[in-house]
């Protein structure tokens, strides 16, 4: 049994989906409780960033809209290089429950490898400083 | 998931659990590539001591060897065994329990 590759939580809250819905898509909700600042353009493809009174900013990308049922973006892998093609797809359920919500929230993707990684975690390296230096040193002596 | 991705986290968290191959990896990320030799004047443990754990490193492939003379062997840092393990870790400092309970203290109060 290794790590997981998928983190799951439901929690049931005592508002009704519409509310909740807001919370999770509209800037003024987002930069409540998740950012201290957010910005969501809300249909798919569209970009969303949060930022934290830390300096720590997190870009997402919105990859499902269904009001007020499905809401789900994909965003980087926190830790690895800006470069790094790896998302992980977040997507928020909320189902109505009487008087409130339960919300899940499936975050998925941490065990995935690009096709290239194997690869390239076995074999040498040819990325890096010392190379990008090379090729600074290359440009320089072109100019 | 695959046994080999687990297989390269396993070998990263192996070498890191080590203080001299911490100690060697760190130098490396500081400092760049660095012979057996430098690596021995800069740190606090014997050149036999250093060569062995860069073969471990170098067999966990978080460390290449630049082709050279045998005692001009220069290491260096192999990143992509850490940017597996980094994902695993990623996993594990996501915090979802803490932001739940900030969503919930928002729209309750």
């Amino acid at each position: 049994m290794g790590f997981p590759d998928r983190i799951e939580r439901v929690i049931d809250i005592a508002h009704p989906p519409a509310k909740v819905w807001a919370a999770l898509t509209t800037a003024e909700g987002l930069s409540s409780w998740f950012g201290n600042d957010a910005t969501i353009d809300l249909r798919p493809g569209g970009s969303a960033r949060m930022t934290w009174t830390s300096g720590h900013t997190a870009d997402m990308r919105v990859e499902r809209v269904g009001e007020p049922t499905v809401f789900g973006f994909t965003w980087h892998i926190y830790g690895l290089p800006d470069d790094d093609p790896r998302r992980t797809y977040v997507e928020f359920t909320l189902e109505p429950t009487g008087a409130g919500t339960r919300l899940t929230v499936v975050e998925s993707g941490f065990a995935q490898l690009p096709d290239d990684a194997y690869h390239k975690a076995y074999e040498g390296n040819t990325g890096g400083w010392a190379s990008e230096l090379g090729e600074l040193v290359d440009y320089l002596d072109a100019a | 998931m695959p046994p080999d991705i687990e297989a390269i986290a396993e070998q990263v968290f192996v070498s890191l659990a080590d203080p001299s191959r911490r100690a060697i990896l760190a130098a490396l990320a500081s400092g760049g590539p660095a012979t057996a030799t430098d690596l021995a004047s800069r740190l606090p443990i014997t050149r036999q001591a250093i060569a062995k754990h860069l073969g471990l490193l170098a067999e966990a492939g978080l460390v290449t060897a630049e082709p050279g003379e045998r005692r001009r062997i220069r290491y260096r840092l192999h990143s992509a065994p850490m940017q597996v393990a980094q994902q695993f870790l990623a996993a594990l400092a996501r915090d979802w329990d803490g932001r739940l309970d900030a969503l919930r203290d928002y729209l309750e109060k």
